[in-house]
């Protein structure tokens, strides 16, 4: 070993430092939206430090395929940067997936580089790597294809499903366990790998759409530990510092997401939420409600003080978040205060909704978090809910009987009048049918959310 | 080779505690951003990747892997600043938005 080898590993380690703390200090920035944007700046020089770091690495010799590769990286990364808001849900679960197949490809070729002569140490931890990092990818490109709706958003599910993802499970572990055993046995590696990447399409394929924000979040999570994995099996700290934040970050995103949902991970994952509710769907008949026309509901906006809006994944699907922020200017002007109750799972990933309405140029102060508005609902005159439906279920409170007892939700059935805009009787997604919609206090405002948002803003706006 | 293992570990340990305690504070108002945000930083195997390309040219298998890789973990880096940068630019409060 030369000095200047020692030399330019030192400098290199010092670099990989410095962007360690950009990287911590970048998260911490993200805490406020007043201090956010400095976090990506220290993230953009953190990485850029780290990635010019890496190229004084003594033992690297070609940089042609180097220098191509990233320039087609950044090709492809500008277009994914540039898509529309409502794109983000499986923009990140595309992300994920590459970033998992940048892991999975490496732990790969160093298998067969440094195969038979693998510490049983680093062996663990490169299954460790492949396998979170082949069913990252699978997992997050199914994810990608429901949210896209290339693949369907149902639930599939199959009997003994749970029984064959554990065998499979087993059987990927038991490879692991023999490879550190015999690191030599190279046939085994691709069934290892090949059994992860199946697993990893078996566990998406029973999730449905109302659980995506879970396991976004917990795909975020595996594809970071991956990366730590790798760290280690690099011996690199910087890879291990950025794997376990964004690993800790996911996970509590996790944690948060079923929380807001009243399940268990083991639930999210192992119990498709579809199958529960068909028979509690069924039993129920027509009942009474009450409907408003556009003129009605926007005469009684007008007449408020105090209107709070309750956004759901179906005013992003209807792409009604502009005639909302229209809604919202002129309610203002009239001297209602209008704000925005935020349900952690609204939208089908963590902060879905905060980001549509502030893309809309709804001010974020008025996007109120479920803990801090629930309370005010009693002295609310309208609570306005456009394309939500089981955030806003008060069987959740009730029931006992619901299969979404116990699931935290905004207490709009308290506010003085509810109106919910929505296409039909339908049930929603989950198939649950929500009492809210047959309360006194209840007006159904039944159409598209974005032309009925449109007409009541043309109503509003005709006054003067 | 023991001692660093356990080295590894520490340093594993103490970065998730201090991820937990970071996020722990971040408003859910941002928690899209997080994500995006953690995914870019998070594209940082890419340094792992580019030792790999850059280390062994004779190997075709390990050039065409690590190429693949870097690839997408570039986008990952480029994407994920990106479309996080132009998310908080739209987050503004009433008094900014007031003409």
């Amino acid at each position: 070993m030369t000095t200047e080898f020692a030399g330019s590993q030192y400098v290199i380690e010092i670099i990989y430092l410095i962007a360690s703390a950009l990287f911590i200090l970048s998260l911490k920035w993200m805490s406020s939206p007043a201090t956010a944007r400095h976090g990506i700046l220290a993230g953009e020089i953190g990485m850029v430090l780290a990635i010019g770091g890496t190229m004084l690495h003594h033992g690297i010799v070609d940089w042609k395929w180097i220098i191509i590769a990233l320039v087609l990286g950044s090709g492809i990364g500008i277009p994914l940067g540039m898509v529309q808001m409502t794109a983000v849900p499986q923009r990140t679960a595309l992300s994920h997936a590459f970033g998992a197949l940048c892991v999975t490809l490496v732990g790969t070729a160093e298998f067969y580089l440094r195969s038979p002569d693998v510490p049983k140490f680093m062996m663990s931890v490169l299954s460790m790597e492949v396998i979170l990092g082949g069913l990252t990818f699978t997992g997050s490109l199914m994810a990608a294809g429901k949210l896209q709706e290339i693949l369907p958003q149902r639930p599939i599910t199959y009997k003994g499903q749970n029984l064959v993802n554990f065998l499979l499970f087993c059987v990927a572990v038991g490879s692991a366990v023999y490879l550190v055993l015999h690191p030599g046995m190279r046939p085994l590696f691709p069934l290892m790998v090949g059994i992860s990447l199946i697993f990893g399409v078996l566990l998406v394929i029973p999730i449905g759409g109302a659980d995506m924000p879970t396991v976004i979040s917990l795909l975020n999570s595996y594809a970071g530990l991956s990366a730590a994995a790798m760290g280690f099996v690099l011996q690199n700290k910087l890879l291990i510092i950025a794997g376990a934040l964004d690993g800790s970050s996911g996970f509590i995103l996790s944690v948060i997401m079923s929380k807001a949902m009243n399940r268990s991970f083991t639930n999210v994952l192992f119990g498709a939420f579809g199958q529960v509710q068909t028979s509690a769907a069924a039993g129920q008949e027509a009942k009474p409600v009450r409907s408003a026309t556009p003129e009605e509901a926007a005469a009684i906006l007008a007449a408020a003080n105090k209107v709070v809006i309750v956004p759901g994944y179906g005013m992003a699907v209807a792409q009604a978040q502009h005639k909302v922020r229209e809604l919202y200017d002129l309610l203002t002007k009239k001297g209602v205060e209008v704000r925005f109750a935020i349900h952690p799972v609204a939208g089908r990933m963590p902060g879905h909704m905060n980001v549509l309405l502030a893309e809309a140029d709804i001010p974020y102060d008025r996007l109120i978090e479920m803990d801090e508005i629930n309370g005010d609902f009693p002295q609310t005159d309208v609570a306005l809910v456009i394309g939500a439906n089981d955030v806003t279920n008060p069987a959740a409170r009730t029931d006992h009987s619901s299969p979404i007892f116990g699931m935290p939700i905004l207490d709009v059935d308290k506010a003085h009048t509810v109106m919910v805009i929505k296409r039909s009787m339908n049930p929603g997604f989950a198939g649950i049918d929500n009492p809210l919609y047959y309360l006194d206090n209840t007006l159904m405002l039944f159409g598209d959310a974005k032309q009925f948002v449109g007409a009541i803003v043309r109503e509003l706006g005709g006054g003067h | 080779m023991g001692s660093s293992i356990i080295d590894a570990l520490f340093v594993f340990m103490l970065a998730a505690f201090i991820g937990f305690e970071v996020v722990r504070h971040v408003s859910p108002l941002l928690h899209t951003p997080l994500m995006s945000l953690t995914n870019a930083l998070d594209a940082i195997a890419v340094v792992g990747a580019i030792v790999l390309v850059g280390e062994h040219p004779n190997s075709r298998f390990a050039t065409v892997l690590g190429v693949i890789a870097i690839i997408a973990a570039t986008s990952n880096v480029v994407g994920g600043f990106f479309i996080t940068d132009r998310m908080l630019r739209m987050f503004k409060t009433s008094r900014s938005t007031k003409p």
